[in-house]
């Protein structure tokens, strides 16, 4: 069938306009009449094209989860109220009745249990924010490992990296409100952490709680942070990240068709547009199904905050999990010296290591660019077992993630499985140093044998699963050959070079009059580019391909003829 | 793409060179395959369908909404339909169905009847044209000499400095958000009993002793007599003076409200009752106990989690947050965990009446550590 008998409608009917394009045509023009919209947006398109793929929809999980965190935080505003003034309930719930509390915690008790449909916005607005930083996270990893972060989209990486951040001050800030014991005892842990910050640490605390821990300060201060300050710049940051992918263009999959040079996909009116937007009634509505079906942060049962109280089991939401781990494994290193005090315990944990780790994951795109030299465009995104040592530095760190958050659960952990927490606690200590190192070798090995196994199958085709007796007892398996378009993605990639210092120009660019630390810098580089390149497999030649192909094909006919000479003769060969 | 290669970097050629001929030339865009609903009249009509039966389950499903919201009660069933109430789960799960079904009509209708032709586009990199660059980077060049900037030193450096100056209003507007710390982390509220206060009395100034401060049950606020704790007792405690300030010439607005929340977050304390022959006092704390009962802060040296979990068998205590166990047979040594330092302890005795007081404030700061802290003062108290 030829493309063009069917490219000019979606059904039987002639492709003329109808009355409700006509008249999205007449509001149209009369807009431009007045706006120059056209004009303005040259080199827009509403046809712009969007390639599509399941891991691109990562990034809107994020996206439309925010715009339910906008739509049920302004509804929560409504009815919260931010104060620290001491009131006794009176509400609806009867356990908490008569009981002190913060005007905060009644107004959060309030918008449950008398404010209709209150609760299913506090819980959504929850679920929602958890959402939004686990869709962060997940796309982060796939912009990481398809090679999507690689110039000329540096900048939204970092814009994305300072995202997560904010989304995660953004949630601390906002569990926090309803001064319930639960979120008390992460702002008391909050006031430990300022504290441990050297020379200014107890002037930020009393600074920020107005005075000593807890004051009457940090509710409404958080309030300004969570509902105006942060979703600002969070705001702001995400117009900036999807302004950049417009601009740039969205990042494809190498296939027919598709180059570096070209994007390929439906347009934005109308697929994009009814698949992204109906992507957004969907994320709503899961939340909305989380937010009446299950029920998270109940403060109702954890009752007011008091300094004196805390709750076995107190457990951060679960993105603040793997800083509250490290709090946990670190051992108890204090230094006293000069008459002040060191807390390592604290400042390893929570004020060097994930300030360090987000630096690391900023750093990330500049260090591989550095590395490879490669100051090229990239478009076509990569597997991630052709990146081996990439992929491989992205699993030791999410092997320290993971062992890091499940240190902040060793308590839970060890009542599920009845561990000793001591053990528990000495194995992760150890654990999380080893574990990322055993995890980027055996990543890094799993890639490549993954590289050779696609070399296998470009070469050699792919294992049928028929195995044939040769007359003289032998077995062999017979291999057909990859389809064309097949074989195409599969070579659809850069070859790699090892920088090597030794040449007489800085592959880089950058001059290097300096001489010695140039020339250092140039040995680490090719240190890095042979671990980064040197144990890859390297797509075929055109000669070496057509010699395997003939191979290949010899091989087959050898196979072939010894089905029907040998005992597999009544085999099903033909049909394979 | 043409003019990219003007300014592409120069070392970008000679990929071109070391590249091998690609193993297989790109097939091109494969063919496009026509839909059942693009084909068949019959197929395109129920996808129709099925796109308007989704539109419309929405629809009942938000009637359904309406419906829940003015018909089901709420703060009385909080505790029926998995600990949220009836009226939540159904305006959760009609509202969350009436957005699914929405979401699901529109990509069906997108999947099913929409055009489905895949477009090209060519991408441009992303840098400007040439001449436009040329352009800003004139103007850019032009508008600072004009300014004279690199000329004028006296002007430039003048002028940073004044504008760095800036963040000092900057930092000063920020002074008033809190008290400084001044010695408030020192002491606790343990310390207003036993001192000495001059009041007016029948228009005279007398002086008057402040008793010693009891200790008194957490939340009930009754004073705990010695005689009362058994063997293995483990007592929340507080200072008597939160309940009864009068007793100790405290201002009631002083232990009310947010003033009670710091005072419970450096005073709160646990007690407990040991055999005495399992004690192992401190040097210079060998009165600090009552037949065996000790008093601790019970403020985590870690981050300042109230310390809740007590190891019977062994006089261990453990926070629940990040799992610090202190011995406190042992002057409240760090047996396990993060935290770097013991648990203060707090020097108890009876008064006449047999109710147990501290004898002083804690002798070191309670709670997480800090910058100011010196551990040296802890260390001379406890030599005293």
């Amino acid at each position: 069938m030829k493309t063009s008998d069917v490219a000019s409608t979606n059904g039987s009917e002639p492709a003329t306009p109808k009355r409700g394009a006509k008249t999205a045509g007449a509001v149209a023009t009369w807009a431009d009449d007045r706006l120059g919209l056209a004009k303005a947006t040259k080199g827009l398109s509403l046809r712009k094209v969007f390639p599509d793929h399941w891991s691109f929809m990562l990034g809107e999980i994020a996206l439309w989860s925010f715009v339910v965190l906008l739509l049920t935080g302004v509804f929560l505003t409504l009815f919260f109220d931010p104060s620290m003034a001491e009131v006794t309930y009176n509400g609806s719930y009867d356990p908490l009745r008569g009981v002190e509390m913060s005007r905060a915690m009644a107004s959060t008790l309030e918008i449950s249990f008398d404010v209709r449909g209150g609760l299913l916005m506090r819980q959504m607005h929850h679920w929602a924010a958890m959402i939004f930083i686990a869709a962060m996270m997940i796309h982060l990893l796939r912009v990481y490992l398809t090679g999507a972060f690689r110039k000329p989209r540096e900048i939204n990486w970092i814009i994305g990296c300072l995202l997560l951040l904010l989304g995660t001050i953004e949630g601390f800030t906002g569990y926090s409100l309803p001064d319930d014991l639960l979120s008390g005892t992460g702002v008391r842990a909050a006031d430990g952490f300022m504290k441990a910050s050297p020379v200014i640490g107890t002037y930020m605390s009393f600074f920020l709680f107005g005075g000593e821990f807890p004051g009457d300060q940090i509710i409404p201060r958080f309030y300004a942070i969570h509902i105006l300050l942060i979703p600002g710049i969070l705001l702001a940051l995400i117009t900036a990240h999807l302004i950049l992918v417009v601009y740039h263009k969205h990042t494809q999959w190498p296939g027919p068709g598709k180059t570096e040079e070209n994007v390929v996909g439906p347009p934005l009116m109308p697929i994009y547009m009814a698949k992204a937007g109906g992507f957004f009634f969907i994320v709503f509505g899961m939340t909305a199904l989380l937010g009446g079906l299950f029920s998270l942060n109940p403060v109702w049962k954890y009752g007011p905050y008091d300094p004196s109280k805390v709750t076995a089991g107190s457990q951060p939401d679960w993105y603040m999990g793997w800083p509250d781990g490290l709090l946990r494994i670190i051992p108890p290193w204090e230094t006293h010296i000069f008459g002040v005090t060191l807390s390592w315990n604290i400042m390893l944990p929570i004020l060097i290591a994930p300030p360090l780790l987000l630096m690391v994951l900023i750093a990330l795109p500049f260090l591989e660019s550095w590395i490879t030299g490669d100051k090229r465009e990239h478009h076509l995104l990569q597997r991630p077992r052709n990146a081996p040592t990439r992929t491989a530095v992205m699993a030791a760190l999410i092997t320290f993630y993971g062992l890091s958050w499940a240190a902040g659960g060793n308590d839970i952990i060890a009542i599920k499985l009845h561990l000793s927490i001591n053990q528990i606690t000495y194995f992760l200590r150890g654990a999380v140093i080893i574990g990322p190192i055993l995890a980027f070798i055996i990543t890094r090995r799993w890639c490549i044998s993954l590289q050779r196994h696609d070399e296998a199958k470009l070469l050699h085709g792919y294992e049928t699963g028929v195995i044939v007796r040769s007359p003289d007892g032998g077995y062999a398996e017979k291999h057909l050959p990859i389809s064309e378009e097949a074989a195409y993605v599969l070579t659809a990639r850069d070859r790699e070079e090892v920088y090597s210092p030794n040449g007489t120009s800085d592959d880089s660019g950058v001059a290097a009059p300096g001489g010695r630390r140039a020339a250092i810098a140039g040995k680490v580089r090719g240190k890095l580019s042979a671990l980064m390149f040197a144990d890859n497999v390297q797509k075929p030649t055109a000669e070496e391909l057509h010699e395997s192909q003939h191979h290949a094909e010899h091989e087959l006919h050898e196979l072939e003829h010894q089905i029907s000479a040998g005992p597999n003769k009544h085999g099903p060969s033909s049909d394979h | 793409m043409t003019d990219s290669h003007e300014i592409e970097p120069a070392h970008g050629g000679h990929h071109g060179e070391l590249v091998p001929d690609e193993p297989i030339a790109n097939p091109g865009m494969p063919e496009h395959l026509p839909r059942p609903t693009d084909v068949d009249p019959k197929k395109e009509k129920r996808a129709e369908l099925q796109v308007a039966a989704f539109f419309g389950l929405s629809a009942i499903c938000t009637v359904l909404f309406a419906v829940a919201y003015f018909t089901l009660d709420i703060g009385s069933n909080w505790h029926t339909f998995g600990g949220v109430g009836a009226s939540t789960v159904a305006l959760g799960a009609t509202l969350g169905l009436s957005m699914l079904f929405i979401g699901i009509a529109i990509i069906h209708w997108a999947r099913k009847l929409m055009g489905d032709h895949e477009i090209v586009e060519m991408r441009h990199p992303a840098y400007s044209e040439e001449v436009d660059r040329v352009r800003a980077l004139d103007d850019l060049k032009i508008g600072f000499e004009e300014t004279g900037i690199a000329r004028r030193p006296l002007i430039r450096n003048s002028a940073l400095g004044a504008l760095a100056l800036l963040g000092v209003p900057a930092v000063v507007l920020l002074r008033d958000l809190g008290t400084l710390p001044g010695d408030a982390l020192e002491h606790t509220i343990w310390g207003q009993g036993g001192r000495k206060i001059k009041i007016i009395e029948d228009g005279k100034e007398v002086e008057v002793e402040v008793p010693l401060m009891r200790i008194a049950r957490d939340a009930i606020g009754t004073p705990i007599l010695a005689s009362d704790l058994e063997i293995g007792d483990l007592v929340n405690a507080q200072p008597e003076v939160l309940f009864n300030p009068g007793r100790y010439y405290v201002e009631p607005a002083d232990v009310h409200g947010h003033e009670l929340q710091t005072h419970k977050s450096k005073a709160s304390l646990i007690l407990l009752r040991m055999e005495p022959r399992d004690l192992k006092p401190g040097k210079g704390r060998e009165d600090w106990d009552v037949n065996g009962i000790v008093a601790y802060s019970k403020i985590c040296t870690h981050v300042g989690c109230p310390i809740s979990l007590n190891e019977r068998t062994t006089h261990h205590l453990l926070c629940p947050c990040h799992q610090s166990t202190f011995d406190l047979a042992d002057s409240g040594r760090v047996v396990f965990g993060p935290a770097g330092r013991p648990l203060p302890q707090l020097p108890i005795a009876v008064d006449e009446q047999g109710y147990l007081v501290a004898q002083s404030d804690f002798t070191e700061p309670v709670g997480p550590s800090y910058w100011e802290r010196d551990y040296e003062r802890d260390r001379f108290a406890e030599d005293d």
